[in-house]
């Protein structure tokens, strides 16, 4: 039943036994529908049951398999064999410490993320009991394009600015900073700002636009960090050279 | 043995976890809660969910009509008490939702927008585009940041739960990282780990699914209730069992034979109704189980389309055009597109059949209790039960939110009521026999059993003999085969040594809990004997309400297969009535 076969080589790393990193390549049997995640489970069930990674979804939408694959950002679970060489070769996420094989420490992330507030906070206060906010599919278009994203940290492995200044926020917290900025339900925009319009906000992000490219989900944070910026310098010239205007 | 003090303590930080986690910071922002997830929170299958979250929220619509179309779809295996309960929280758990942002789609004037779901006399599905689950978790999750009382353990494993006296006291979990075992001391412990869909070859639900919270439960001594009533969803992708959400039916697609015939129509759910207009409870808008044992006959008649992935039929929704498809169902067209290399606003997309949802699970009453004093269930790994012998689509999201808050507000009774335990070295010895269970398997060497093979066994057996249609042969196979695997689980290896991140270890452990669960489906199974909902036999082809209106709860014995007893459903309105899904049932 296989259509063919591929040398996928895996980058392997046990803290507890490695000093470094090495590569071990497993001669996998694949079917030309399989995804890259497909040929790790091959290997993990009928290989090598001792290599780890992480997954659960296997449809791009849980944001649990992200890894380099032929030195590119991407999810293991859409990464389509029929697209890469007779050779592929699977390495953890860039910019993140490994943890053990292709598993990486995503603390730094989780931190981040949560800094910005990602949370609606209300303009106004309103009980559950008298309904709902009304939002209509004009305003509800503003933001949902940022409301996508699965967390996967691909943007970040894709940044060569996070990769230099890792006290940068990154692309997709500043992108879900700016999804509840966007909403016509939330009025946190200040209190998102503090965070956002510091040293290690937005200012760091050079519009390499390495982030957008790389994004399974369309969420173009690239867009959303230069439209941060604009707003955030607006805020500036506002406190600073036109402090009568501000709100 | 490290100790973490907590006064509640909640495994899985899916739908229902995060909403219980919620609602205990919003009760006391001094309680001490422990969420503990062997995944991050936003990793959960919840994520995965499509169609959407049903709640009553329009005028034409009726608690009543909600009510109806539930009880009706569970083939009057629901309490009544709780489904009466969950509808009339459900509206307002689902407003709670849109106030903290999730991003529900919406009507030209601004409220939100409801789609039909199969099984439903009125639409009151509320949906997010087709990412409905993935909307509500991303909420619970970025909401469940603003409360510092939310202390989260992610990638820890809970391995067993700690009782003492018939009452729970906390758990033992492996964190992933050090591969260290943690004690966590809890007034309350809330169990949120989901569905075991995991048990079966061709499954809808990711790899996490694997019932370890039913499995955590039933080795502490609460019952399984109903576990031999698993969902098939109807339309699945053939080669990878990745769903297409009912919602494809809602908006209109169609499903049609070999021959281009709406074959549905043959089974009671016609008369045929016209391309593009669905009717509500009617054709394609039947139940979930009606459609999946339709393909079944199907596929003995020989009127399937045969793939290289199998037997299939076809579901259409080429009539409802590029924008159409785009605006309301574009994961739908990324998913068919990527995975099967075929699109819908194109071609008709061949699907099958696939396991999707555990209707059973861990028994709690209509405060989401287990008759384990302190501890407390919700989710799909509940078994309230508000799903019968078979769910009706979107009842499940709502389930989440509606049962996540009870338990969260019950475990907060509880702790009010409770003395805190006397015998704290009795549970720390417990906690060492737990440690020393996982360290025994993970020393364990020379054993001639490998996971993945004792994986693939139990997968077939419980599809061959608790998939579609189930005789009474076949379950006694399957309950044999089971009991077999349960003895030579107790040979298998870990060959990975390592204590950071063993998945090895982990698939282990996992497999102990589908395992266990599995044997809980079969023996349900056969002696259930008669059909309904999702439970046909094609030895007892009609339901009994004699003899088994009535719940199977599933008792854990270490050494032998469950022991079953039964316990009357709750019928407070609804008297056991015929179902109907022609489209004379107006
Ligand atoms: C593809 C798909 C589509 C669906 N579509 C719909 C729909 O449209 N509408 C609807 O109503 N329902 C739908 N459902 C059903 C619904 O999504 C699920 O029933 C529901 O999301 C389950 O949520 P949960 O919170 O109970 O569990 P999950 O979201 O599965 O979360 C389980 C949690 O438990 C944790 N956990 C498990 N075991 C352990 C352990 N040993 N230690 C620590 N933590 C553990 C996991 O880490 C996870 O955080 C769908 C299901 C699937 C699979
Ligand atoms: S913005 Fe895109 S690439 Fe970055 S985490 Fe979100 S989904 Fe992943
Ligand atoms: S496994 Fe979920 S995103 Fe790949």
């Amino acid at each position: 039943m296989s259509e063919r076969q591929i040398q996928l080589e895996v980058l392997r790393y046990d803290p507890e036994t490695d000093r470094e990193p090495r590569f071990q390549t497993y001669t996998v049997p694949c079917l030309n529908e399989w995804v890259v995640l497909d040929a790790l489970n091959y290997v993990k069930d009928n290989l090598d049951t001792t290599v780890s990674y992480r997954w659960s979804c296997h449809m791009a939408v849980c944001g649990s398999c992200g890894m380099m694959i032929n030195g590119e950002p991407k999810l293991a679970c859409k990464a389509f064999i029929h697209e890469y060489p007779d050779q592929i070769r699977v390495e953890p996420m860039a910019h993140f410490p490994i943890e053990r094989d292709l598993v990486t420490v995503v603390e730094d992330f989780i931190t981040k993320f949560a800094s910005v507030k990602p949370y609606l906070i209300p303009k106004e206060d309103k009980p559950v009991s008298a309904g709902e906010f009304k939002q209509t599919p004009a305003e509800l278009m503003k933001f949902k394009q940022y409301t996508l994203c699965i967390n996967c940290m691909l943007c970040y492995a894709a940044c060569p600015q996070y990769g230099l200044v890792p006290e940068f926020l990154g692309p997709a917290a500043i992108s879900m900073a700016h999804r509840y900025n966007q909403d016509s339900r939330d009025g946190g925009r200040d209190q998102r700002q503090e965070v956002i319009a510091s040293h290690e906000g937005v200012w760091e992000c050079s519009f390499v636009g390495a982030c957008s490219e790389v994004c399974p989900k369309h969420v173009d944070p690239a867009g959303a960090l230069q439209q941060v910026k604009v707003a955030s310098t607006i805020d500036w010239y506002k406190e600073h050279l036109m402090p009568w205007s501000k709100k | 043995m490290e100790i973490i003090q907590t006064d509640i303590a909640i495994v899985g930080a899916g739908g229902a976890g995060l909403r219980a986690a919620i609602a205990l910071a919003e009760a006391d922002p001094k309680l001490r809660i422990a969420l503990i997830s062997k995944v991050y929170p936003m990793r959960s299958h919840t994520c995965a969910a499509e169609g959407g979250a049903a709640g009553v929220i329009k005028s034409d619509d009726s608690l009543d009509l909600h009510f109806n179309d539930t009880v009706g779809g569970g083939d009057w295996l629901c309490d009544q008490d709780a489904v009466e309960y969950f509808i009339n929280e459900a509206p307002k758990e689902l407003l709670q939702l849109e106030h903290w942002g999730c991003p529900w789609s919406r009507e030209p004037d601004g409220s939100v927008a409801v789609r039909p779901f199969g099984g439903m006399k009125i639409k009151r599905t509320w949906f997010a585009a087709d990412k409905s689950g993935f909307h509500i978790l991303h909420t619970l999750f970025q909401t469940s940041l603003r409360f510092p009382s939310i202390r989260r353990f992610d990638e820890y494993y809970a391995l067993d739960l700690l009782a003492d006296d018939g009452r729970c006291y906390g758990l033992t979990a492996l964190e992933m990282r050090s591969g260290e075992i943690r004690h966590f001391e809890a007034g309350a412990v809330i169990i949120a780990a989901g569905g075991a869909g995991r048990m079966f070859p061709f499954t809808t639900n990711g790899a996490i699914k694997t019932g370890d919270g039913m499995a955590l439960a039933y080795r502490a001594g609460a019952p399984l209730k109903d576990m031999e009533f698993v969902q098939y969803h109807p339309t699945g992708l053939p080669n990878t069992g990745i769903l297409l959400t009912e919602g494809c039916r809602g908006e209109g697609g169609i499903l049609v034979n070999k021959d281009g015939r709406r074959y549905l129509q043959d089974y009671g759910m016609g008369p045929e109704t016209p391309v593009g207009q669905p009717v509500l409870k009617t054709m394609e808008l039947g139940p979930r189980d009606r459609l999946s044992q339709a393909f079944w006959h199907e596929q003995q008649k020989g009127n399937t389309v045969s793939t290289k992935w199998g037997d299939c039929v076809l579901l259409d929704m080429r009539h409802l055009g590029e924008k159409k498809i785009n605006e309301r169902l574009p994961f739908v067209r990324d998913l068919s597109i990527s995975y099967l290399g075929m699109d819908p606003v194109k071609e008709p997309i061949p699907i099958r059949p696939v396991v999707h949802y555990c209707m059973g699970g861990i028994h709690t009453d209509i405060n989401a209790a287990t008759p384990v004093a302190g501890l407390f269930a919700a989710g799909e790994c509940a078994c309230v039960s508000i799903n019968g012998a078979n769910r009706l689509g979107s009842n499940s999201l709502t389930e989440l939110l509606v049962f996540g808050r009870k338990a969260a507000m019950s475990a907060i009774e509880h702790l009010k009521s409770a003395p805190g335990s006397n015998n704290a070295s009795a549970l720390a010895a417990k906690a060492q026999e737990s440690e020393a269970r996982i360290r025994a398997l993970f020393d364990k060497s020379g054993a001639k059993e490998s996971i993945s093979g004792l994986r693939n066994e139990m997968m077939h057996t419980l599809e061959e003999g608790a998939g579609i249609y189930r005789t009474g042969d076949r379950l006694a196979a399957t309950c044999a085969k089971l009991a077999e695997l349960r003895q030579r689980y107790a040979d298998i290896e870990v060959h990975d040594k390592s204590k950071v991140y063993n998945t090895d270890l982990l698939q282990a452990l996992e497999l102990g809990s589908m395992l266990d669960c599995a044997e809980t489906v079969a023996v349900g199974g056969r002696d259930r004997k008669e059909s309904r909902g999702a439970h046909q036999r094609l030895d007892f082809t009609e339901r009994d309400d004699n003899n088994f209106l009535k719940h199977t709860l599933s008792y854990h014995h270490p050494k032998e297969p469950p022991r079953l007893d039964y316990l009357d459903v709750v019928i407070t309105k609804s008297k056991p009535g015929v179902r109907d899904y022609s489209g004379a049932h107006k």
